[in-house]
């Protein structure tokens, strides 16, 4: 069985990745001797967007009044393990982990896009295809995923082939996860897969910084929303650590400079969320007995 | 058709030096060119393979996790940056998983995954074929013949565990692309080089060439009565070539000098032959004469003549007398001794000729450094100086001027005479020294082949020069045991 799912555990690998650790200024908050928060980033969101990240950090870091950590991991499940070691403060990460592992972690806020706390998984293919019109036409072709705790770029087009009564580990001849949004549009772009599924937010703000690399790609279908990927806490986080970070995503779209940070995420802003927005994923994982 | 050979060295030496750079420089440049393609090759060969191996070496893990865009990524950095100049550029890379089917490819639209390689074509399928015999083996390169790529294949494994291939594919084209600019450029280096040679080498043989043509012209007119001479200086240097400038030099020289011995030779023959014709006839006619006189004289004492036949018999008489002189004039004897030659003798002769040479109003310097006697005929020395003196008188222009020197010279007396005015001819010159000489305008014109008979006779030379607008005789007479 070549099913890189059972493979992915193998958080070892790091891969060049590893820890992403940002410079503090210590000695600002070095008398007031507290410890740096430790914050995940999901690198398939963040592929490539370092500069946001050290400029969102600092902002944080700002409104919190304490050094923050950002630490970015190139697969989600490991970013995951470090929130369950409690390596991690806190993380933004797919909604999955959250759904998986909902009773040792606490959901901190959700990001809003085009005004909802949802997201949409996009199926694409190479520009030049203009036949395909549906997942179901893939079969026996390669596919490209994003990362086995993704939604959009996982769970979803997986969800809809057992829907229409596929197995999925038989359809495609060939899958591979690229660990990152952009990399499945990449991989499309290249023709190295005939498909791929993304989370649609990422492929929507590619579309608007890189429109020569979207441009290459087709957007196929869309799927219906699901919750979008929360900023999560760890269980053991105190209250007062918690309540800081969730007052200050919160107030970030009131916030000129928070607003302007928004925007180069192509967000909206941050609301408390609940767990019922992940009602969909935690349903599509139950129904391909993923749970 | 003229044989190149035959050339004029003026352009064989250029022609051939010219030859000789264009095949140098030709020959440069190939050997230049073929090394670059070598160092091409050989660059390509070890950036390649150590390309190779690192790549496997890091797509082990990646594919050991079946992490594909993982591979992907590692194949795709060597290609990057795409620039046009670097022929180490591979064209493409593939990964092959262990039933040499593509894992991954950096062209994945015409390399798609999974495909099998030798389902590629027949080129790929050689290539398949190919990998399979030398499994397991280091990095190596593989050209199939009438191939437009050059493959290098490394294996991917790591202690043993053998997971795939790694193909590196290189275009030759791009090598030959690299090559021919190169070769563009060796080739505009060597004609730079010529541009500089070729001038300075058509120069170089214009210059070697001239002395040498010019020798040539002159040695051609060698055989012409007109030998042209080499001014001094025309080829100054000391080389084989002015050795034989100099060579040529004396060669004229010597040819000038044998001329000048030919005819003297010559002349001289010719004079000894009409004086042998002239001392015959002389005695063949003395003899008659002698007798007819003896017997005129005879019929004047005895014989009985009438006034009229004793004047007939007188006019015969003055008639034989006359001829008489002139052929004792033609028969020259200098074997009758006389004595030794004095200084005063000299100085005779001084006084003799002064009052004529006054008369014309001459200026005569006399030089005479004879200081004790010498063992020859005094009177035949005279006779020489007063013949000489005589004609330079009467030669030299009115108020002119005559010289004259006797002088000893080791076992020689020099006698010297001179006078300005008109000059003769070569022609007349040839001839002077002939009996009844047309130059002669009163006296028989015997005076000068007596000198000469009389020199003769004493073992001596004479000579005739025309110089600085004068005309010298210059006798030398031996004197000693031999006269």
């Amino acid at each position: 069985m070549n099913w890189p799912m059972l493979r992915f555990g193998n958080w070892r690998f790091g891969l060049g990745f590893g820890w992403l650790l940002l410079a503090t200024s210590l000695s600002v908050w070095g008398a007031q001797n507290l410890r740096p928060l430790r914050i995940g980033l999901p690198h398939v969101l963040m592929d490539r967007q370092y500069v946001l990240a050290a400029d969102w950090r600092q902002y944080l870091q700002n409104r919190l009044h304490r050094p923050v950590e950002f630490v970015i991991r190139r697969k989600d499940s490991d970013t995951t393990d470090q929130l369950r070691l409690q390596n991690l403060d806190f993380a933004w990460s797919s909604d999955y982990p959250y759904v998986h592992f909902k009773r040792r972690l606490r959901l901190v806020a959700v990001p809003l896009y085009q005004g909802r706390p949802s997201f949409r998984s996009y199926l694409i293919v190479p520009a030049a295809d203009d036949q395909t019109t549906s997942l179901l036409q893939l079969k026996r072709m390669v596919f490209a995923y994003v990362d086995p705790y993704s939604t959009g770029g996982y769970l979803d087009p997986r969800h809809e082939l057992w829907m229409a009564g596929e197995d999925e580990r038989q359809f495609f001849s060939k899958t591979f996860f690229t660990w990152s949004n952009r990399a499945v549009v990449e991989a499309v772009a290249q023709g190295l897969a005939a498909g791929g599924a993304v989370d649609g937010f990422v492929w929507d703000s590619l579309a608007k910084t890189h429109p020569d690399l979207t441009g290459q790609t087709r957007v196929v279908a869309q799927s219906l929303e699901y919750g979008a990927a929360p900023v999560i806490a760890n269980r053991s986080i105190s209250a007062d650590d918690f309540r800081a970070l969730q007052r200050v995503l919160l107030g970030m779209a009131r916030d000129p400079e928070g607003v302007a940070l928004l925007k180069r995420l192509n967000l909206d802003g941050f609301v408390p969320g609940n767990a019922k927005l992940y009602a969909r994923t935690a349903e599509m994982m139950k129904s391909i007995g993923e749970e | 058709m003229k044989s190149a050979f035959d050339l004029s060295f003026r352009y064989k030496i250029p022609l051939w030096g010219s030859l000789l750079i264009v095949t140098t420089a030709l020959a440069v440049s190939a050997s230049l060119m073929l090394l670059d393609y070598d160092d091409l090759k050989e660059d390509l060969l070890i950036s390649s393979s150590n390309l190779g191996r690192t790549l496997a070496k890091t797509l082990f893990f990646p594919l050991q996790l079946d992490d594909v865009w993982r591979a992907s990524e590692i194949i795709k950095a060597p290609l990057k940056e795409p620039s046009v100049d670097n022929a180490l550029q591979p064209e493409a890379i593939v990964v092959l998983d262990k039933a040499m089917r593509v894992v991954v490819s950096t062209s994945p639209r015409t390399i798609p995954m999974l495909t099998g390689l030798r389902q590629l074509g027949l080129e790929y399928a050689a290539l398949a074929a190919r990998i399979a015999e030398s499994r397991g083996g280091d990095s190596q390169t593989i050209d199939l013949p009438e191939s437009l790529q050059l493959y290098v294949v490394t294996p991917i494994a790591d202690e043993g565990d053998f997971l795939g291939t790694l193909v590196i594919v290189y275009s030759k084209d791009m090598l030959l692309q690299r090559f021919y600019r190169a070769a563009w450029r060796a080739g505009l280096m060597g004609f730079l080089v010529l541009a500089v040679l070729l001038p300075i080498n058509w120069y170089w043989g214009q210059r070697l060439s001239r002395p040498l043509l010019l020798l040539a012209d002159r040695m051609g007119s060698l055989d012409r009565s007109s030998a042209i001479k080499i001014e001094p200086g025309i080829y100054a240097y000391q080389d084989e070539l002015g050795r034989l400038f100099g060579a040529y030099r004396r060669m004229l020289v010597e040819q000038e000098r044998k001329k000048a011995l030919e005819l003297q030779m010559m002349q001289s023959e010719r004079l000894a032959a009409v004086g042998r014709l002239a001392a015959g006839m002389a005695h063949e006619i003395n003899n008659p004469l002698g007798g007819i006189l003896t017997a005129i004289d005879t019929l004047k004492v005895f014989g009985d003549a009438d006034p009229r036949t004793a004047k007939t018999i007188a006019l015969i008489e003055r008639g034989l007398f006359q001829i008489r002189d002139t052929v004792g004039g033609l028969l020259v004897e200098a074997r009758m001794k006389s004595k030794d030659l004095e200084p005063q003798d000299i100085e005779d002769v001084r006084s003799l000729v002064l009052p004529q040479a006054r008369k014309k109003g001459l200026r005569v310097n006399w030089s005479a450094s004879l200081a004790q006697s010498l063992p020859l005929q005094a009177s035949l020395v005279r006779q020489i100086l007063i013949n000489l003196l005589l004609n330079a008188i009467h030669a030299a222009d009115s108020k002119g001027l005559v010289a004259c020197s006797v002088e000893l010279d080791g076992g020689d007396l020099r006698l010297s005479v001179e006078n300005d005015g008109k000059l003769l001819t070569p022609d007349q010159m040839a001839h002077l020294f002939e009996p009844f000489s047309p130059l002669s305008e009163d006296g028989h014109g015997l005076g000068l082949w007596m000198t000469y008979q009389i020199v003769q006779q004493l073992g001596g030379a004479i000579s005739v020069e025309c110089d600085n607008g004068r005309m010298r005789f210059s006798v030398t007479l031996p004197f000693g045991a031999g006269v």
